[in-house]
């Protein structure tokens, strides 16, 4: 059965969407529109900003405002939409990538102005779009096409990364826990400032291939297995958090949002 | 009740006060020497017209921001200089191929790199013209007062506007930092140019499908209940990334072809003494003023010279170039690099008269003087 959320948010003329046999991201897009759903927003006061990379093709699957960026940049364009016009509901669209390396600037900047804009990020742990070369997300060890002999680098927590920059909602979860997804993406565009959900996904065509990781069903048993929830994370040993990732609320805060600042400081006058 | 709207005035002041006149409500910048006066008036006027201000984190940053703020329908600049504007190259081929208007001021200094940062320059002609990547044409304007900085910024906002396409202002150190007498216009007398609103019922709206009489698509802002899809991809007229080869050359031809199409409504220029002159300076920016000085000594001394200013420097006046070369026996290219404009001179003039350079790199304005002592010797 086809699913209502399709024809009712979706561009169903630009449908199949160009994601390989097993890709993850059409999981996170479809919790990102069935939290949208949920909230009951009305479709013209969403503007869905992406950058490049696999995951930010998903803006033009969608029908909303949509705006497909450079590489990077989609939260600075966010910025400046989010910032003319705070009545949209603004949704950035992201990747490990795109947000932790070209854009790792911006994503810093824009959670420490705790400008109202929710940001998804789409954690493939590989550039997908260019054949799988290590990111910002490649864990320390893992293999990809830029990285042979193992990635010598450290990978990045990003939740712990936009809680530092100032973000006001921070959360976690994997296309396993699909309902996790959905219930941050509200949360985060309930949220009245800078929203940071990481989405945990999987890429069987470049990461899991290049790292022998199985299949699509192998690699999501393996999310499902390692995610904790973090109520749970907490009371492990350090020892027993080695392999575990915390899911869940990670953090939240309540801090005054950038566009309203602005709003008030104009009132002066 | 004129005298009253004379007033003494900076460059970079006098582009804030064109920006606000022309309808400008969005400003991201990053501080940058010497355009950093654009940013801190701006930062200080835009909230008391109900206007915003942000300074981004970087210039890609600022370029990027001020493109979604003018997609959701505010007039938007930036201003940078040398090493900023390097960086703008990204945004700047954005705004070209999404059709989505902006004002990019480069306030030039001496590069390459971080360069001559407090010294004015005219190295940045060709990078205004080519910088960012891909075949593109471009808007580029190039005032040498400060009354003319106010009337060519308000001209840049317009023609963004009217042709969807990002519009660069090329000042230099000395356009940007001079002050002098300015009489400000009644902004009521003043002609804007809108970006026309689409007619049609959303459902019907072809975002960037050119309607029969139109020089471009016309465009809501977001969250005005059309919603389309905005791409740097090659796309098709509803918006759509696509590879197919028919359309992509569609496309490229059609946003270069209106520019280089429209050359008598973009092409602005001054004449100087070349009614009878047999030989000719073509200067622009800071290098222009030193340029009449040296006219009307070389005059004095009998020379028949005079000059040709284009304002807009890209796309360049091809035609009356040509016509003037055919008339004179000699233009000489004068401007603060090593002959760049010299390069679009010579290949539009070259076959018709005799072209000549002169240039320099030392963060100097180039003086009257110096002009003379060229045009007599070479």
């Amino acid at each position: 059965m086809v699913s209502k959320l399709i024809d009712k948010y979706y561009r169903t003329d630009r449908l199949p969407h160009i994601w390989c046999t097993g890709c993850g991201n059409g999981i996170v897009l479809r919790s990102i529109v069935k939290a949208i759903d949920n909230l009951g927003l009305n479709k013209d006061d969403i503007c869905v900003v992406s950058g490049i990379g696999c995951s930010s093709r998903a803006s033009g699957y969608l029908d909303f405002n949509t705006v497909h960026t450079t590489h990077g940049r989609a939260l600075a364009f966010a910025t400046g939409i989010k910032f003319s016009n705070p009545n949209l509901h603004v949704i950035v669209i992201t990747g490990d990538g795109d947000c932790a390396a070209i854009g790792g600037n911006h994503l810093i900047h824009a959670a420490r102005r705790n400008i109202d804009i929710t940001t998804v990020v789409f954690n493939n742990n590989i550039y997908g779009m260019t054949g799988g070369q290590y990111s910002p997300a490649t864990p320390t060890g893992d293999k990809g096409t830029t990285a042979p002999y193992g990635n010598i680098d450290y990978n990045f927590d990003l939740c712990e990364l936009a809680k530092a920059a100032g973000a006001t909602y921070v959360s976690r979860s994997t296309i396993y826990a699909a309902n996790m997804i959905i219930k941050q993406v509200e949360e985060g565009i309930k949220n009245k400032g800078f929203s940071f959900i990481e989405t945990l996904t999987i890429c069987p065509t470049y990461y899991g291939r290049k790292n022998s990781k199985g299949n699509a069903v192998d690699m999501v048993t393996h999310l499902k297995d390692s995610a904790v929830n973090i109520s749970a994370y907490e009371k492990l040993s350090e020892e027993e958090k080695a392999n575990r990732i915390p899911i869940g609320e990670l953090y939240k805060r309540n801090r005054p949002e950038y566009t309203e600042k602005y709003e008030s400081m104009m009132k002066l006058f | 009740m004129a005298d009253n709207n004379v007033v003494l005035m900076q460059g970079n002041e006098a582009c804030v006060e064109g920006a606000l006149i022309a309808g400008m409500k969005f400003y991201a910048g990053y501080p940058i020497t010497p355009s950093t006066e654009i940013a801190e008036i701006s930062a200080s006027k835009l909230p008391k017209i109900g206007g915003k201000f942000i300074q981004m984190e970087d210039e890609i940053a600022s370029i990027s921001a001020v493109i979604g703020a003018s997609l959701a329908g505010n007039k938007a600049m930036t201003a940078t200089s040398g090493p900023g504007f390097s960086l703008k190259q990204e945004g700047i081929g954005y705004a070209i191929i999404a059709e989505v208007p902006c004002v990019i001021v480069n306030v030039q200094r001496g590069g390459p790199s971080t360069g001559l940062p407090t010294s004015p320059a005219q190295g940045d002609i060709m990078q205004a013209r080519w910088g960012t990547h891909g075949e593109h044409s471009i808007i580029a304007l190039c005032p040498s007062t400060v009354k003319e900085v106010l009337d060519v910024t308000i001209r840049a906002f317009n023609l963004s506007e009217k042709y969807r396409t990002p519009v660069i202002i090329l000042m230099d150190e000395v356009v940007g930092h001079m002050r002098e007498k300015v009489e400000l216009p009644n902004p009521s007398k003043i002609e804007i140019y809108n970006r026309k609103k689409p007619t049609s019922s959303p459902d019907d709206y072809m975002p960037y499908k050119v309607k029969d009489g139109d020089i471009v698509p016309e465009m809501p802002s977001i969250g005005e209940g059309y919603r389309y899809h905005v791409t740097g991809l090659v796309h098709d007229e509803y918006g759509f990334p696509t590879n197919d080869s028919s359309i992509a050359e569609k496309l490229i031809t059609r946003l270069v072809e209106k520019i280089e199409s429209n050359l008598d409504d973009i092409v602005e220029y001054e004449e100087y003494r070349l009614a009878d002159a047999d030989e000719a300076i073509i200067a622009y920016g800071s290098t222009a003023r030193s340029a009449k000085s040296a006219i009307n000594l070389l005059r004095e001394k009998g020379r028949k010279i005079g000059l040709f200013r284009p304002i807009t420097i890209w796309p360049s006046p091809k035609q009356q170039i040509e016509i003037l070369a055919k008339k004179v026996k000699r233009i000489s290219v004068i401007e603060m690099n090593l002959g760049q404009y010299y390069l679009e001179i010579d290949r539009i003039a070259g076959k018709y008269t005799n072209v000549t350079k002169y240039g320099s790199v030392n963060g100097e304005l180039i003086s009257p003087d110096e002009i003379i002592s060229f045009i007599e010797e070479d």
